[in-house]
């Protein structure tokens, strides 16, 4: 608005004709804009799975298998439990998925505190077995994990907790380095300002320290949750008779596919969109309070 | 008045640094250093980067502990207490508030800290006294640096502390801002009447702010004394190359009389005032500030009794405006700084053939074993 005021205010007779030079065209239109056609197509690319599975869960299919488009149904949406295997394994993600989060990101933390903070001998030693989980071919993981299991507890007693465990494990690397660059990016001289400033070391850790490094805890566990809620590999060695929803959907698809698994997914995409979309309104809001 | 507060500390008493050291391995920080820092005053510790000042600041805040040594404020021994039970606080040299605070809190956590219930007035006041007190609720990231540098004085004044440490407070703005809390900083001290000190590598602001200042070298001091003092009576080559400019030319006592030393330096005759030497025999280094020497063209034109050094060629010429800045080479390749103020004498080109001449009682007159560099590179680099 601002530039089109500028440009016709000197010449207003000339300003029209300016303009109608400038819009020609969709072509034209695209080369001005290439940052914004380049994002949206990037998007597009992004999210078409993503609205193929929406669109999907609105199929009824003809067979077993909801892989081709027959006719619309809102049957899935009404009793997406109708295999009840399917939810029971949902279910079992779940809990596994926030157990490890729990678990891992209270640990990582603190193995990233002692990291950055401290300087001990093994120190480096640690680094690199940090990063093993992450490079270690996850295949090699499970079988390691699966053998020792077996001439450990047996395989009788496999399920919810060597699952945890194992997801534990790999989720501590990543909480460990998502919450190491935050705490090295915090100025130090910030710790030694509170204790200045009277705070013991109590109240320095939980009113500027424990704040300053929320941010990236809460990076860590989101992606956590979002790492061991997804694992196949791995949990396929450790689950003994148990279970999990990407177990139930591979197994699934040599035996049947049901239009209800796209409902879940289509489920999660809008949860997490949703949460998404409340906490920007959130901070909005409160930039706007401070206004 | 109560005598003790909260924090157990007694009104009023002198800072006291008692044989203070602090050796990281085998590298000693500060040396040794013994200390009394009058209540209520504006003490400076000046010197170049590495010379132990902020090691010597952050041992007194408690943030480090000393290798060897004592501190006292006033009759209480403060050198084993925690950083947060003394009553000393800090501004930072990046003002270090805290991003996840607004202002109003960031100025209200020593309160808060120390379990005061109501901190809306002190809080108010203080941010009042820095005039930023429409700024209360803000980020702190979404002020300027000087703003945020009157944030970081104002959280620790509210505190109201037996000393505030500054370490290099202005060091982070630019000159403009710089000159304008300078002057701020020094009525904030006056108005409160806090022992304040400071730490910084820039002579200027150290002059222009403390009423004393401690010129540190090595983990030592070198000299202590008002800035006028250290100015025109420096103790050391070191002193008198970094706290201004200074020409240094070795010389010899050829003898004493009547309070004047006579001196020989490259063959030319030239005086000194006894009061003003620190070493009166042998070899001495004799040295006159820049502004105190004049150029003429001329032998005659020098008044009787001045000290005159002739055979000097002027190697460069800077018109300042207010003053021209010469380099004079002498005969024996050294070369002085005249600093002549501009009353609208014929400047001289390079080239020119001058003679260099000053008042006597102007020179000073320091001992002549030390290095006549000394100092000179630290300035430069406390410049950059």
């Amino acid at each position: 608005m601002a530039t089109q005021t500028l440009s016709t205010a000197p010449a207003p007779a000339g300003g029209d004709a300016h303009l109608k030079v400038r819009r020609r065209g969709p072509i034209a239109w695209a080369r001005q804009h290439v940052l914004l056609v380049v994002t949206f197509l990037v998007f597009v690319f992004m999210l078409l799975p993503n609205g193929v599975i929406l669109w999907m869960s609105f199929n009824s299919p003809e067979g077993k298998f909801n892989y081709t488009w027959h006719k619309f149904s809102l049957d899935a949406w009404k009793n997406p439990c109708s295999s009840s295997t399917m939810c029971h394994s949902i279910g079992l993600s779940l809990e596994i998925g926030v157990v490890a989060t729990i678990l891992a990101t209270i640990l990582g933390t603190m193995i990233a505190f002692a990291m950055v903070r401290h300087r001990f001998r093994a120190r480096s030693g640690i680094n690199a077995l940090l990063f093993l989980p992450m490079a270690a071919p996850e295949v090699v993981m499970g079988a390691t994990l699966a053998a020792l299991f077996f001439n450990t507890i047996g395989p009788g007693a496999m399920g919810f907790w060597t699952i945890t465990i194992a997801h534990v494990m790999f989720c501590i690397s990543y909480v460990v380095v998502t919450v190491k660059s935050r705490l090295a990016g915090m100025d130090p001289t910030l710790e030694r300002a509170a204790q200045d400033l009277y705070a013991t070391p109590t109240q320095t850790f939980m009113k500027v320290t424990l704040p300053l490094v929320a941010p990236g805890i809460g990076a860590a566990a989101l992606l956590a949750f979002a790492i061991s809620i997804d694992d196949y590999i791995i949990t396929v060695f450790t689950a003994g008779n148990s279970e999990t929803f990407p177990m139930y959907i591979f197994g699934s698809v040599q035996r049947a596919y049901p239009a209800q698994i796209d409902v879940i997914g289509s489920l999660m995409l809008l949860g997490t969109m949703a949460v998404i979309a409340v906490s920007q309104v959130l901070n909005q809001m409160r930039a706007a309070r401070k206004k | 008045m109560s005598s003790h507060d909260v924090l157990g500390r007694t009104e009023g008493g002198d800072l006291r640094l008692v044989g203070l050291t602090k050796r990281y391995g085998s590298f000693t920080a500060v040396d040794d250093l013994s200390l009394t820092i009058p209540q209520g005053s504006f003490f400076a510790l000046l010197g170049a980067s590495g010379c132990g000042k902020t090691t010597t600041l952050r041992m007194i805040s408690g943030l480090e502990d000393p290798t060897v040594g004592q501190i006292f404020l006033g009759e209480q021994e403060v050198t084993d207490l925690k950083p947060y039970r003394r009553p000393v606080n800090t501004v930072f040299q990046n003002y270090a508030l805290f991003p996840h605070l607004d202002i109003f809190e960031n100025v209200a956590f020593g309160l808060r800290r120390r379990g005061v219930k109501d901190v809306k007035k002190s809080v108010t006041d203080m941010l009042d006294l820095v005039e930023l007190g429409h700024l209360a609720k803000r980020k702190p990231t979404q002020l300027s640096g000087g703003q945020q540098q009157r944030i970081a004085l104002a959280r620790a004044l509210i505190n109201q502390p037996q000393v505030l440490l500054l370490d290099e407070p202005l060091g982070a703005l630019d000159l403009k801002l710089r000159r304008q809390m300078q002057i701020e900083l020094k009525r904030i001290q006056t108005e409160v009447g806090l022992t304040f000190v400071h730490v910084t590598h820039d002579q200027e602001e150290a002059m222009t702010m403390a009423d004393t200042i401690a010129v540190m070298n090595h983990g030592r001091i070198e000299q202590l004394g008002s800035p006028a003092d250290l100015y025109e009576n420096p103790a050391t080559t070191f002193v008198a190359n970094f706290l201004g400019q200074s020409n240094l030319i070795p010389a010899s006592v050829e003898g004493e009389k009547d309070g004047v030393v006579s001196v020989s330096a490259h063959g030319q005759q030239l005086k000194v005032d006894t009061k003003r030497c620190r070493s009166t025999s042998g070899k001495i280094i004799l040295g006159v500030r820049p502004e105190k020497v004049q150029i003429a063209t001329d032998r005659g034109e020098v008044p009787d009794g001045h000290n005159a050094l002739v055979g000097g060629k002027v190697v460069d010429t800077s018109f300042i405006g207010v003053s021209t800045q010469y380099l004079v080479q002498m005969p024996s390749g050294e070369e002085l700084s005249v600093f002549e103020q501009n009353t609208g004498r014929a400047i001289q080109r390079p080239g020119a053939e001058v003679v260099v001449y000053w008042d006597p009682s102007q020179g000073f007159g320091l001992e002549g074993s030390q290095d006549i560099e000394a100092g000179a590179e630290a300035d430069e680099e406390a410049a950059a």
